[in-house]
């Protein structure tokens, strides 16, 4: 084998104008499609770990009646909290409206202890505001009620008798998070507050979930794992990747097109150099052997080629990042303004392992045919 | 030096499909030859000179007869020994040249060892000597397409020969040449035979080349018509 590598590095490099212009597609597909997937991968690992600060935790610990993707469960949705608390830290859940410049808009209070630490959520501001009814907003639902921080605005909710209640809150803090979903119309306001003008006391939709906790002590609240929340997020990611896919394999195809159509051309038109290494000794497995090498040193250029202009274009985005335009942010998927690529081992491992095999494959399928090649003829360079 | 038999043609036939129907091209070819002739087949175009040539070199397998080279038997042969045969014991020189384009002088001489897998020293060796009997050492570094007719061919020979084989099959191997360039190549061929011993097989109707043959072998529509030895 050595020497059929030997032979096509010669063969390609004597080509100069076909072989650059092969290589420079091919390198083209490797750059594309790995810098492709590691904004894929780095948009998965940026989500993952935002969702996991911002909104999972450790899981959480969802009381039974309660589905959080299923606003008709939100009213009966809650429950007593058990005494033993270590490691969870517990959310309500309570409808409610707010009127921002006079326009009715449908919100969920979040109650949350404003100690916490196990979520980002800036909820220590709560303790510290001298307001009578301070609460916290996301970016998101700030821009959608067109409201800043240190603004009042009327809220109306109902009481746990159905009585309708009304006072006016201020936003204390505007926080900004990827998560979009503790976010748009999420009011965050402390526990105890939420306790208070609901009469909802000591009362739980999920606890926020930090450590091991003692599950015996909660059997009518359902545990779902991190992984679990994320499964979600995941399967998104990766029915995204999969619509990428289709671009890295068209790219890939042009780039093995030309390969096919050059072997094919190739055979085609070396027939009399085919004929004379096989009268010089060389066995048709052989010749076989080493136009299929040709097309797989193909690959092996583009790797050396790609890496020369994509190493450095790696590097400068991992450093820069790739912006994503405002209106993307707003798709309800956790997507930072700035996704920065990851580069795994398995992703330059897999793309390199894909195009040199997929290279192979179609430098061999014609150059099957010189296997049946008469070599008479060949010498002569007739065509067959 | 004991001369033995290396080639031996007993009713050698061998027939091409043409539109359907099988077109005799040699018809019932009996020869000996021995290891250090000088020797060619002579005939005009269409006699069966290259095809005999290319049942010799084991390109090609007759379709009757025996036809046992090197005490190999040609039709027995399946495609790995047959190469192997070309490889280590035959050296090829074409009409047309047939050096690889994109090799330099060197490596197209170099090539035969290296599918001999010869160390790197033992081919530089053999190359350079190889180059030095056909005078092209200086041209070592070029690639084909600077070199002239003749160096062509003489590249031709140092690849044939090269290998030190026991037999060299030419085929009509100055016909592209001049005068002058092809008396060179025949007078660096025949040096060759003396010194090395080496057995030359020609398919020619070129009357510059038969001067130096010391055996003639005439053949016609596929039989051989006249056998002539000389004295060298």
């Amino acid at each position: 084998m050595k020497l059929e590598f030997q032979l096509a590095f010669k063969n390609l490099f004597g080509a100069r104008l076909r072989t650059l212009l092969n290589v420079l597609v091919l390198s083209f597909s490797f750059v594309i499609i790995i810098f492709l997937n590691s904004i894929m991968d780095g948009w998965d690992q940026q989500a993952q770990k935002d969702s996991i600060e911002w909104e999972f935790g450790e899981g959480h610990l969802i009381y039974e009646k309660y589905d959080p993707l299923d606003p008709y469960t939100i009213l009966e949705g809650h429950s007593k909290i058990p005494l033993n608390l270590d490691g969870l830290t517990p959310i309500l859940d309570h409808q409610a409206f707010i009127y921002p410049q006079g326009r009715m808009m449908s919100v969920v209070l979040k109650g949350i202890d404003n100690r916490q630490s196990v979520l980002k959520i800036p909820t220590q501001i709560l303790k510290q505001s001298k307001e009578s009814f301070p609460v916290i907003i996301g970016k998101r639902l700030a821009e959608s009620a067109k409201l800043n921080k240190g603004d009042k605005v009327q809220l109306r909710w109902r009481d746990v008798k159905g009585t309708y209640d009304a006072n006016t809150i201020t936003i204390v803090d505007v926080f900004d998070s990827n998560v979009p979903n503790i976010d748009n119309g999420k009011i965050w306001i402390d526990i105890n507050k939420l306790w208070q003008i609901t009469g909802l006391e000591n009362q739980a939709s999920y606890f926020i979930v930090k450590d091991d906790f003692n599950k015996a002590a909660f059997p009518y609240w359902k545990f779902k794992s991190k992984e679990s929340l994320l499964k979600n997020l995941k399967e998104l990611i990766d029915q995204k990747k999969a619509g990428q896919s289709f671009i890295f394999g068209l790219l890939l195809a042009i780039a093995l097109l030309a390969i096919f159509d050059t072997q094919i051309l190739s055979i085609f038109r070396r027939q009399k150099e085919i004929g004379t290494y096989i009268a010089l000794g060389m066995t048709r497995l052989k010749v076989v052997r080493l136009f299929t090498v040709e097309g797989s040193v193909y690959s092996i250029l583009a790797l050396l080629i790609g890496s020369i202009y994509g190493v450095p274009f790696f590097i400068y985005m991992a450093k820069a990042g790739f912006p994503i335009p405002p209106a993307d942010q707003k798709m309800g998927i956790a997507l930072a303004d700035v996704i920065y690529p990851v580069y795994g081992l398995k992703l330059i491992f897999s793309t390199i392992l894909t195009v040199i095999i997929s290279a192979t494959i179609v430098s061999y399928l014609p150059a099957r045919k010189i296997a049946k090649l008469n070599p008479v003829l060949a010498l002569k360079g007739k065509k067959q | 030096m004991k001369k033995e038999t290396i080639i031996k043609l007993k009713n050698l036939t061998k027939n091409y499909p043409v539109a359907g129907r099988d077109f005799p091209v040699l018809k019932g070819i009996n020869l000996s030859i021995n290891s250090s002739e000088f020797l060619g087949i002579i005939g005009p175009s269409g006699s069966g000179k290259t095809t005999l040539l290319n049942i010799i070199g084991s390109l090609d397998k007759p379709t009757n007869g025996e036809v046992n080279v090197l005490n190999k038997e040609i039709k027995s042969l399946n495609h790995k020994d047959a190469a192997e045969l070309r490889n280590f014991h035959i050296g090829f020189i074409f009409q047309v040249f047939n050096l690889l384009p994109v090799y330099t002088v060197f490596e197209n001489v170099e090539f035969a060892l290296l599918l001999q897998k010869n160390t790197t020293k033992q081919r530089k060796n053999a190359v350079m000597e190889a180059l030095e009997w056909v005078g092209l050492t200086e041209h070592a570094n070029k690639k084909p397409d600077k070199l002239s007719g003749g160096e062509s061919q003489r590249v031709a020979i140092a690849r044939a020969m090269v290998k030190s084989p026991k037999l060299v099959l030419a085929d009509e191997p100055t016909a592209n040449l001049d005068a002058e360039n092809a008396h060179a190549i025949l007078k660096t061929m025949k040096k060759l035979n003396k010194e090395l011993g080496t057995t030359f097989l020609f398919s020619t109707h070129d009357e510059k080349v038969m001067g130096y043959l010391d055996r003639k072998i005439f053949l016609r529509d596929g039989i051989v018509e006249k056998d002539e030895k000389y004295k060298s």
